[in-house]
């Protein structure tokens, strides 16, 4: 019983769908089963791209790969820019009062109104697409670094100094791993929004990956495969969140420590 | 400049402050912390500064430090203005202050590390300076896992590593019970006795700077100055024991008075810690 609590939510809800549907209660032809969503979901991984009628039959991976790549690409982007950015925001007044401001400006530019500049730019190429899933992962990260580094404890610097540490040291050795958790949050709340600007990217400024599928099943009255596409992402999304916080509990294994002290 | 207006002051004194004010600004308000402080540590000298909370005795290791400069006068070491930290004038503060993200070996080698030293040459030095403060088998530790006077004997290992001219302590065992406080002061003082260091000791603990200190300059509550210096003429090596004999008491004594009266002025005058 205690295992299964978790599913029970899920279980209610998908429960509450069938009978929506079986029921009538939405429009007929609409909205899905979730059985029929499992079966067309089955067929976009499983099925047979030559032999079979549906032009989405085994086309999932392909579509997978192409968004997780971009999701990548752009985070990693963001992340090489937005990192040391934030390292000498944080630490340097001057860096900070010439630099800050214009992020603080833009940053309320929501990703979504760049889109029409982004394809005037970079046309519809990948490039279109990097460049949106990177400024939208670029500001978690760069605002939670700073913030991080101007949470450095100042007896630590105090100890560094003490102890011959110069401004490279320092900087790399106490300010960037004093910050790292703060690093991590950032980074997490970073490919969370690059999950949402790969969508919105592909849906308009390229022709291929879950976005691009998203977009084209609603154009041709495929819910089944609009719904098999939300859960996808949201599957993915959840798995790369995942492997942050794995990877920042290894890396900050001294704070879990800290917080069973 | 040689200061000859002070007998005390020899050119053997390491550090040296001359006349030395610091006046802070806080938020439009002028707040005097140090007023004319003259003070001179000879080599291999343990001093002890002792003083009410709020005298400004943490602010004077401060700038001994490098970690502050003076309003006025001159803080010296080795002859020359002090000017920014620097590894031969090492800190062991209040709280321990080690790196989380490092384990015990890690922070005790951080200051060796930094300096480009090569391990081999330091390695037998680290093991036996481990040995000495009591965390042999913690050094793949990190300081999450360690009480907080293991924590505080890192801090004293780390300094003790590099070698340093001086070793500054500001209130090193301020924040421990008094058991292990007392653990941490015979822990001092064989170790000190054994290399000998020049130390500036900060604390508020008359026993703590009687027990440990050769000279105790007493500080005067806000705006601090150093009020008398006192000569602690117990022999070494010390223990806890002497803390009873008849010539401690007297010492004791004579510095409770002291103080005692500087207490009365800080409470009339509505205390301020820093």
């Amino acid at each position: 019983m205690r295992r299964l609590w978790p599913a029970l939510l899920p279980l209610a809800f998908l429960g509450l769908w069938t009978l929506a549907v079986e029921q009538r209660w939405v429009t007929e032809g609409i909205i899905p089963s979730p059985l029929q969503v499992a079966r067309s979901w089955q067929r976009w991984i499983f099925g047979s791209p030559v032999k079979s009628l549906s032009p989405y039959s085994g086309t999932w991976l392909a579509a997978v790969l192409y968004s997780s790549r971009r999701v990548l690409q752009g985070f990693l982007l963001a992340a090489a820019v937005g990192i040391p950015l934030g390292l000498f925001v944080g630490w340097n007044r001057l860096v900070a009062r010439l630099v800050d401001p214009s992020i603080q400006l833009l940053r309320p530019v929501p990703i979504t109104a760049w889109l029409p500049f982004a394809i005037a730019v970079f046309g519809i190429y990948d490039a279109s697409a990097l460049f949106l899933i990177g400024l939208g992962a670029f500001y978690p990260i760069v605002v939670n670094t700073t913030h991080g580094v101007r949470d450095t404890n100042l007896l630590l610097l105090r100890a560094a100094r003490m102890m011959g540490a110069g401004e490279a040291t320092i900087l790399t050795k106490v300010v960037f791993r004093s910050a790292l958790p703060s690093i991590f949050t950032g980074l997490r709340l970073g490919i969370g929004i690059a999950w949402t600007a790969v969508i919105v990217a592909e849906m308009i400024a390229v022709k291929s990956g879950l976005g691009y599928v998203l977009w084209d099943a609603y154009y041709v009255g495929r819910m089944d495969i609009c719904v098999a596409t939300m859960l996808s992402v949201g599957l993915l999304g959840f798995v790369s969140d995942r492997a942050l916080q794995l990877l920042s509990r290894v890396v900050l294994k001294w704070r879990t420590l800290e917080a069973h002290a | 400049m040689a200061d000859a207006g002070s007998p005390r002051v020899s050119d053997r004194a390491v550090v040296e402050l001359a006349d030395v004010w610091k006046v802070f600004d806080k938020s439009g308000r002028r707040v005097e912390a140090l007023q004319a402080v003259s003070l001179a540590v000879a080599r291999n000298e343990f001093a002890a500064i002792l003083g009410p909370s709020g005298c400004g005795k943490s602010t004077l290791l401060n700038m001994v430090a490098g970690f502050d400069a003076p309003t006025r006068g001159r803080v010296l070491f080795d002859g020359d203005p002090v000017r920014a930290p620097d590894p031969r004038r090492a800190v062991v503060f209040q709280e321990p202050a080690l790196f989380p993200w490092y384990t015990v070996l890690d922070n005790v080698t951080f200051g060796l590390r930094t300096r480009g030293v090569p391990v081999a040459s330091y390695r037998a030095r680290v093991e036996a300076f481990i040995e000495q403060v009591g965390l042999r088998g913690f050094e793949s530790h990190y300081p999450a896992e360690l009480s907080g006077g293991m924590k505080q004997r890192v801090g004293i290992a780390r300094v003790l590593v590099m070698e340093p001219d001086v070793l500054l302590m500001d209130e090193p065992f301020g924040s421990l019970d008094a058991q292990t406080r007392s653990l941490m002061q015979e822990l001092l003082l064989s170790v000190w006795e054994r290399h000998q260091q020049t130390v500036l000791f900060v604390t508020h603990d008359i026993e703590e700077a009687l027990l440990l200190a050769d000279s105790v300059s007493v500080m005067t509550a806000r705006p601090g100055r150093i009020k008398k210096r006192i000569a602690v003429k117990l022999p070494r090596p010390r223990s806890l024991e002497v803390t009873t004999s008849p010539f401690f008491n007297d010492l004791k004594r004579e510095v409770l008075g002291l103080i005692r009266e500087e207490s009365v002025k800080a409470a009339a005058y509505g205390p301020e810690t820093g």
